[in-house]
């Protein structure tokens, strides 16, 4: 996964103005905006608006549809937790309520520090493996409290690292 | 009298030559091919229970309720989405559909508030109604339902209309109806499953795209989407049907009433220029008709400066019928005058055309077609022979290239214009021609292929180079020339639009569009199929106004694109009634359908049916009255509904015109701004008040049906009647459908209508006499109504008034969505949400020459006047040219407006003004003034005891 930077209203332009031409352009676009920023900022819907001849409340619905487009932009890492039934039935609740006790982490929300975002997902198709999760993007299955700690450490350790505090 | 409940079929209705016949629970049924079961059912009479479908909107098929059983089929199909077939077994009733309906319902019920009791749509609900009809008696799901009141607050942002989340179903039938009725595209449904709620987009109404249409209200199944003055008063008891009273497009509407009391106006399915669908103006912006300004006495006074003093009716008319035959005895015969109403019914306009001519026995009668539409008159009778439009607005679903020029439909038009827009997302192409970049040039799923957007003035330049294309290209279409045309107008008009002068290239100097792209627009429109012209008050308020209009009026006829659906010069025509008015003998020089008062076998046609002599001279247009005014020989005027002092060219010289006047009789709803210089004042009656009948722009005769009794006392056709009758000219008529039966004895193109006739046929179009009983949707079928069409040459003058040092800037001026006209209606509703004051639009270029931001104050003058307002920074518009509207008063954009006018008719050039714009910090010296006569001029005295 990219390492998502800050919204640029230039560079974002030059995504709509490079795509627009396209079939059906609107979910590449914003595709392409999540990928290169991280979440799709509110400020782009006009832009795309008139790019592709829709309405703004078109734009809008669409983007409310998927839950993969996010509003505001995602922790450096982002872990994507499958609470669907398969994983239920083998105890992905319980691996929920550690993130909460041992880490004081929300599903679907930005870590106090912003470098972790956890976000729901309803299968992921890796039943046979679960309680599965995406980790960054990348799947892995059977994941228990460990497989989470050590997640949620390596996280910790990158902010350490980006702010040039610690290097070990 | 009781509430009209229209059929609804829930799905369109489908038109084909096949029929298909099939059995719907054990009743044979023949449709036309493309038919869904569920309309074909409703068409037996048997109603399928559903909620997401209705017969505005395309089949959606997400509700599950109106799900059949098919011979022979598997499963449950949703009869909305299923096509009749022949021979096909429909069962619409069973065991099994029963209990699936009441599973679905039992969903829909668990998830939605049950607060019945108090809701607005109590008594108007189709999930109530549902409930009932699939015999719903438990919820099993989460007893009690969800309510969701919780879930989000109640949107109240737009001045008519309230939004309640909790309530939603989420049927998208709102979604759907600005979509596809509307074409607008405001609404989405925001989030997935649960959460999935209808939104503006994620803001509030009042901020969105949303026009205001009101088609999402009217959609909506339940009280998620309401009117607010449903909400406020209740369900409405009775309806009348009758047509708007706004513009041209003439909608049909229910008045939905309580008693007297006006609850809501429905837009009416069988209209057949509106189809079901409206406008903010129409549906919501009423509340005028009973605004507190409405006068309900008559007034006189003896000097504009007295206070308005209240009198009875008798005295007013006895006064205003004295000072009229005193002013004649002084001053002559032709020393008074009037001016028709094009917001009035033609009943009214035709008798105050007679009062004039066979009571004041003169012919100095105008009507404000003059500022308006009067090049088209000319225009088109010089050419086709009928001063009118060719076409129904239905043609526009044939056209395969829309031409717009000088118009702006969405703003003034806007319910022709959703049907415009419907038929070029079907794939037709467009071509605008506009100085500014109108909303058409590019919205939600429309975009024009050619956008030339000349400079205002130029109009008749870019005719002419794109008949030069047309002609030098080999585009004409000889065989239809050959067979329908004056064969030597034709060739002089070829060689002289072939003239090197003529071409894109030699003109591109004067318009400003490069010649390539006009060469392109004129093969596509010579080309790509049935190419239609629609066209506004940009082509005719010119110096060269009438020959624009003979101008388009040629390239039709060159490319044979008249005389069939789907093609046609089309004016849209800006007054409810306009067309109208102009055909009831409005004008000077004409009786009612366009026959000049020189004709001998006309006049005494009407001097037998009248019992005078007609005076056989054309009077005095509206500009003449003023200027007779001002040189002292034209001393009194009766005006019925319009506001020159407002609306018309140069205000200051029709100001010092009326008061140079004795007498002016203004016979208004409102004190309107001629009235401050009146000297008697009748209060007239809304269109919510009288019976009669109303003119489109397709030529649609419509009923206007009264709703409630006038508020002061008396329908405008009768106040006619009494003052002619004071004056001495003998009127008696007991109803106006005995008028419109003079009108049809008198004028062969209303030989067959009646009252009787138009509601009959629910409205007709004239021409409608024994060649066409059922009226003509189309004109010039089988060839032109003057015979053959004749082709007139349209030589490009360019207008006196030219931008230079002192005057750089042109300024053009328009109308806007939510305001109409002069906005004497339309500011006494809440539609000033949208549009509270008039704005200079200035491209950033020339704000930025001038240091002018947003919303600054700026001065807008030109060598007649001046007037100060803020500006608005838009893209809309090229350098060079400026904007504004005129709906506000003390806005003054007629204090700057000229003298000049069309060579032909006197339609004031409203859309070429040389103008300077600078930074401003207070109102100009005409608004202050102006504000002062106000003060002086508008007092009413307080009723004195008696």
């Amino acid at each position: 996964m990219k390492r998502a930077t800050g919204w640029d209203d230039q560079v974002a332009s030059a995504i709509v103005g490079e795509l627009k031409g396209r079939d059906g352009a609107l979910l590449p676009i914003l595709h392409a905006l999540q990928e290169e920023f991280g979440y799709v900022d509110q400020r782009v819907v006009a832009e795309l608006a008139t790019a592709l001849n829709l309405s703004r409340a078109e734009v809008t619905g669409t983007i409310s549809f998927y839950h993969d487009f996010r509003a505001n932009p995602a922790g450096r890492h982002v872990i994507k937790i499958c609470r669907a039934e398969a994983c239920q039935s083998v105890g992905c609740e319980d691996l929920v309520a550690h993130l909460k006790r041992r880490h004081g982490l929300d599903v679907d929300a930005l870590s106090a520090d912003g470098l972790l975002t956890i976000e729901t997902v309803y299968c992921l198709g890796n039943c046979a493996l679960g309680p599965a999760i995406l980790a960054d993007g990348e799947p892995v299955g059977r994941v228990d409290a460990d497989t989470l700690d050590s997640l949620v450490a390596r996280a910790g350790s990158e902010r350490a690292l980006t702010d040039g505090e610690v290097l070990s | 009298m009781s509430l009209i409940k229209e059929t609804d079929f829930g799905t369109p209705a489908r038109e084909s030559d096949v029929t298909v016949t099939l059995t719907i629970d054990g009743m044979a049924v023949t449709v036309p091919a493309g038919t869904s079961v569920m309309a074909a059912a409703m068409q037996a009479g048997t109603k399928i229970p559903k909620l997401c479908a209705t017969d505005m909107l395309e089949p959606f098929g997400s509700c599950r309720l109106c799900l059949v059983e098919i011979d022979g089929r598997r499963g449950t199909p949703a009869s909305c989405t299923t096509l009749v077939e022949a021979g096909m077994v429909v069962h619409t009733q069973t065991e099994r559909l029963a209990k699936l309906r009441k599973g679905v319902m039992e969903l829909y019920i668990s998830d939605h508030p049950l607060d019945c009791l108090t809701c607005a749509a109590n008594g108007d609900c189709e999930l109530q109604d549902m409930a009932g009809a699939v015999g719903l008696r438990e919820v099993r799901y989460d007893k009690g339902g969800e309510n969701h009141f919780d879930c989000a607050e109640r949107d109240q942002s737009n001045p008519y209309f309230d939004y309640d989340p909790a309530k939603c179903i989420v049927c998208n039938r709102c979604v759907r109806a600005c979509e596809e009725v509307q074409g607008t595209f405001a609404l989405t449904i925001l989030g997935r499953g649960f959460d999935s709620r209808v939104s503006p987009g994620g803001t509030d109404f009042l901020s969105s795209e949303c026009v205001s249409c009101g088609a999402c209200v009217q959609a909506c199944p339940t009280a998620t989407l309401v009117e607010k003055s449903v909400v406020a008063m209740g369900q409405p008891e009775h309806s009348k049907v009758t047509t708007c009273a706004y513009c041209g497009v003439g909608c049909s509407f229910k008045a939905e009433m309580q008693g007297d009391r006006l609850v809501r106006m429905v837009p009416y399915k069988d209209g057949k220029a509106n189809e079901g669908h409206s406008c903010v103006k129409g549906r919501f912006a009423y509340g005028y008709a009973t605004h507190k300004d409405r006068i309900t006495s008559p007034m006189i006074r003896e000097r504009i400066t007295d206070p308005w003093r209240e009198v009875s009716w008798d005295e007013a008319i006895a006064h205003a019928a004295s000072e009229i035959k005193r002013i004649q005895a002084k001053y002559g015969r032709e020393s008074v005058g009037a001016i028709t109403s094009s917001r009035c019914t033609n009943e009214e306009v035709f008798l105050v055309q007679k009062l004039v001519r066979a009571g004041f026995g003169n012919n100095n009668v105008d009507t404000c077609a003059r500022v308006c539409h009067s090049p088209t008159g000319y225009g088109l009778k010089t050419t086709f022979g009928t001063s009118a439009g060719t076409q129904d607005f239905d043609s526009v679903e044939d056209v395969d290239v829309m031409v717009v020029i000088g118009a702006n439909p969405t703003d003034a038009h806007p319910v022709f214009a959703s049907r415009m827009k419907r038929r070029l997302r079907e794939g037709a192409r467009l071509i605008v021609v506009d100085p500014r970049r109108i909303e058409l040039v590019k919205t939600a799923h429309v975009a024009a292929d050619h956008h030339l957007q000349l400079l205002p003035g130029t109009n008749v330049a870019m005719i002419n180079a794109i008949a030069h294309t047309i002609v030098t290209e080999g585009l004409v279409n000889e065989a239809y020339v050959a067979e329908r045309c004056e064969p030597e107008d034709f060739k002089r008009w070829r060689d002289f639009v072939s003239q090197p002068e003529n071409s894109p290239e030699a003109t591109e100097k004067y318009t400003g569009v490069p010649a390539a792209e006009v060469r392109a627009a004129a093969r596509l429109y010579a080309t790509g199929g049935n190419a239609a012209i629609y066209y506004g008050l940009g082509v005719t308020e010119h110096s060269q106004g009438s020959t624009m209009v003979m101008g388009m009026a040629n390239i039709a006829m060159a490319t044979g694109n008249i005389g069939r659906r789907g093609v046609g010069v089309n004016p849209l025509r800006g007054q409810n009634n306009v067309q109208g008015s102009c055909d009831m003998g409005s004008f000077p020089h004409e009786f009612s359908g366009y026959r000049h008062v020189s004709d001998d076998t006309v006049r005494h046609l009407f001097e037998g049916a009248w019992g005078v002599t007609l005076d056989a001279e054309p009077g005095l247009r509206i500009p003449n009255m003023l200027d007779s005014a001002v040189e002292g020989s034209f001393k009194g005027i009766y005006i019925q509904g319009e506001d020159i002092a407002q609306s018309d060219p140069n205000i200051k010289h029709v100001t010092d015109g009326l008061k140079a006047m004795e007498c002016v009789v203004v016979h208004d709803i409102f004190l309107n701004e001629t009235a401050n210089f009146a000297h008697v004042f009748l209060p007239g009656a809304s269109f919510l008040e009288k019976d009669g009948t109303f003119t489109n722009a397709e030529r649609r005769i419509s009923m206007v049906n009264k709703a409630m009794p006038p508020l002061a006392g008396y329908a405008d056709w009768e106040v006619t009647m009494m003052l002619s009758n004071a004056l001495g000219y003998r009127m008696d008529y007991k109803h106006p459908s005995e008028i419109m039966d003079e009108i049809a004895r008198l004028t062969p193109t209303f030989k067959g209508v009646s009252f009787d006739r138009i509601r009959e046929l629910g409205s007709v179009q004239w021409p409608c006499n024994d060649a066409a009983p059922e009226g003509t949707p189309i004109m010039h079928e089988k060839g032109f109504v003057r015979g053959k069409g004749k082709f007139m040459i349209t030589a490009f003058v360019p207008t006196d008034e030219r931008t230079g040092p002192r005057f750089p800037l042109i300024l053009t001026t328009g109308r806007i969505l939510s305001q109409y006209n002069v906005g004497a209606q339309t500011r006494r509703t809440e539609n000033g949400a949208w549009h509270p004051e008039d704005v200079l639009e200035i491209h950033p270029h020339d704000a930025e020459n001038r240091g002018i931001r947003e919303g600054d104050l700026v001065s807008l003058a030109s060598r007649v006047g001046d007037t100060t307002l803020r500006a608005r920074i838009s893209e809309r518009m090229q350098p060079g040219v400026v904007y504004t509207t005129f709906h506000h008063v003390g806005t003054g954009a007629n204090v700057v407006t000229t003298e000049y006018s069309d060579w032909a008719t006197n339609c004031p050039e409203y859309k070429v003004t040389a103008v300077e714009v600078r930074l401003s910090n207070q109102q100009s010296e005409w608004q202050r003034s102006y504000e002062e006569l106000r003060e002086a001029t508008r007092k009413i005295a307080t009723t004195a005891a008696e």
